[in-house]
């Protein structure tokens, strides 16, 4: 069955495979993120998320597998051409991961100054609208990003992220360390954020709230594998059993954490 | 019978590990230098790291250079009046300085210092995600944080030991002057007519792969941290004396390349 442009999906993960050691942190996972949609990734704390997302950024190479944006695989292409593909990414990270040696308008430029896109002169006022997007005045601008609160560090974080206008955004754990508040307020940005730019999004989390608010669909992982996929709306009331006691937090059930790693 | 092959089997691990971790410098190394021959170049980030390597450490190595000349005057007098030729000092004074003990005091010190300070910079920005942020910044990581300090550190230290010479020289000056008497005109006609042009050379050169070496160690160390503060404090650790250990041991080698009889 050939796919036109228009349903083909935007991301589509076939039998990715990654093991540490003997651990099988992915083992063959099939995914498929549609053009404009948001995926949220469910799953307990180490169970492979993050080494998902990281495999399509280039920073793991997985075992075997195909990863497909736009239709091209990026594990096959030529270097040059997987950085041009994946140059469409834009990643809000855990922690912010915002460069501490810079200023607050420095980060948030930083997408732009890399490409060109902006001269110096210009990407100070070009970092205030940003920042004016992610509802901080321009003063904050100045700032260094040690002087910022957590909130304020991931709502910086998020604008640098989105400054390029990538057509795809990941995010990992953008609420968590966040009081409910302010997890709601970056969800909504996220929400406006990625609406606006019509990006396709991954998002990672075990928040159930905010994979409610953010997500067009949820997958859940354990054990390296994505036991269910559904709609967003579906997923309090999935009927899988595993998916049931995660996203109603219960330590009684069939997924047993185990006690030491 | 396990006796015998724990001990093998220990061996056998501790050269397949340094082998390993000697391959990934070369290739560290490599990937580093290949960011000298196409650009972007980033000439801010060598700048910055030029004062930080340089300038900053100006201050140690000044007052190290100092000493040193004001001693090695003052244990050539006591020790050559026994064979009552004081008036080499002058000439002792300046070889020492500018063949051996400019460059590996000064590599050391700097080692120390900016060796350090590379290695925890670096350390804590992989830790906290910013290396990996860089990369969705259309940034390579190698490029913008390693290859300028490299170059830094290839020039910064001959201008440090340029530096070290005169002040040592002045320092051994100050001491044969007002300490122990020597007429100022003939110290100054001694120190240069026994000093070759090849003698500050070969100093120099020494220098300046000294200074690759503390830049190299510092930013190997610190791009590959892992596990947080511990993790960045062992890094810091490894950086200084592994660079410490390696000017020592290229300081054999050099001189032996320069000096063979």
């Amino acid at each position: 069955m050939s796919e036109s442009p228009s349903n083909q999906p935007k991301i589509r993960i076939r039998g990715l495979r990654k093991a540490f050691g003997t651990k099988r942190v992915l083992d063959g996972i099939d995914l498929d993120v549609m053009q404009g949609t948001g995926m949220v990734i469910i799953g307990g704390s180490g169970t492979g998320k993050s080494v998902l997302l990281k495999c399509i950024l280039g920073m793991i190479r997985p075992d075997a597998g195909e990863i497909l944006i736009d239709g091209e695989d990026v594990l096959k292409a030529r270097p040059a051409r997987a950085r041009e593909l994946r140059d469409q990414i834009g990643m809000l990270f855990q922690n912010g991961a915002l460069f501490d040696s810079r200023s607050v308008w420095e980060n948030v430029a930083f997408g732009l100054l890399a490409r060109g896109k902006v001269n110096r002169a210009e990407a100070r006022d070009v970092a205030a609208k940003i920042l004016a997007q992610v509802g901080l005045d321009p003063s904050v601008g100045d700032l260094s990003p040690a002087e910022l609160s957590g909130g304020m560090q991931k709502r910086v974080a998020l604008a640098r992220a989105i400054a390029a206008e990538p057509s795809i955004m990941f995010f990992d754990e953008p609420t968590t360390g966040l009081d409910p508040i302010m997890g709601a307020v970056i969800d909504g940005l996220i929400v406006d954020c990625v609406k606006r730019l019509g990006s396709t999004s991954i998002a990672i989390t075990h928040d159930m709230a905010s994979a409610a608010r953010i997500g067009d669909r949820i997958a859940m992982l354990l054990d390296g594998k994505l036991i269910w996929q559904g709609d967003a709306a579906s997923v309090m009331n999935s009927g899988n059993p595993m998916v049931d006691q995660f996203v109603h937090g219960r330590s009684e059930g069939p997924i047993r954490m185990a006690l030491r790693k | 019978m396990n006796l015998v092959l724990d001990p093998v089997a220990s061996l056998g691990r501790f050269v397949l590990a340094t082998i390993s971790l000697l391959g990934e410098l070369a290739i560290f190394t490599v990937t580093a230098l290949a960011g000298l021959f196409r650009p972007p170049f980033y000439l801010r980030n060598f700048g910055r790291a030029l004062m930080e390597i340089g300038f900053f450490s100006l201050p140690v190595v000044a007052l190290t250079a100092v000493f040193t000349g004001m001693v090695l005057a003052l244990q050539s007098y006591v020790g050559f009046s026994r064979f009552d030729s004081s008036s080499v000092i002058a000439s002792v004074v300046v070889l020492s300085l500018t063949r051996e003990l400019g460059p590996v005091l000064a590599g050391l010190m700097v080692a120390g210092r900016a060796g350090s300070a590379m290695a925890a910079e670096l350390g804590t920005m992989r830790v906290t995600d910013q290396i990996d942020a860089l990369s969705t910044l259309s940034t390579d990581p190698m490029r913008y944080l390693v290859t300028p300090r490299l170059v830094a550190g290839l020039i910064a230290l001959p201008l440090l030991v340029v530096v070290a010479d005169i002040l040592g020289v002045a320092g051994g000056f100050l001491v044969s002057t007002v300490r122990l008497g020597f007429d100022p005109t003939a110290y100054l006609q001694d120190t240069l007519s026994y000093l070759k042009a090849s003698d500050v050379i070969s100093g120099l050169i020494k220098s300046a792969v000294f200074g690759f070496i503390i830049a190299l160690m510092g930013c190997f160390h610190g791009y590959r941290s892992r596990g947080g503060a511990q993790g960045v404090g062992g890094a810091t650790t490894a950086a200084v004396v592994s660079a410490s250990i390696m000017i020592l041991a290229f300081d054999y080698v050099l001189t032996q390349a320069f000096f063979t009889p």
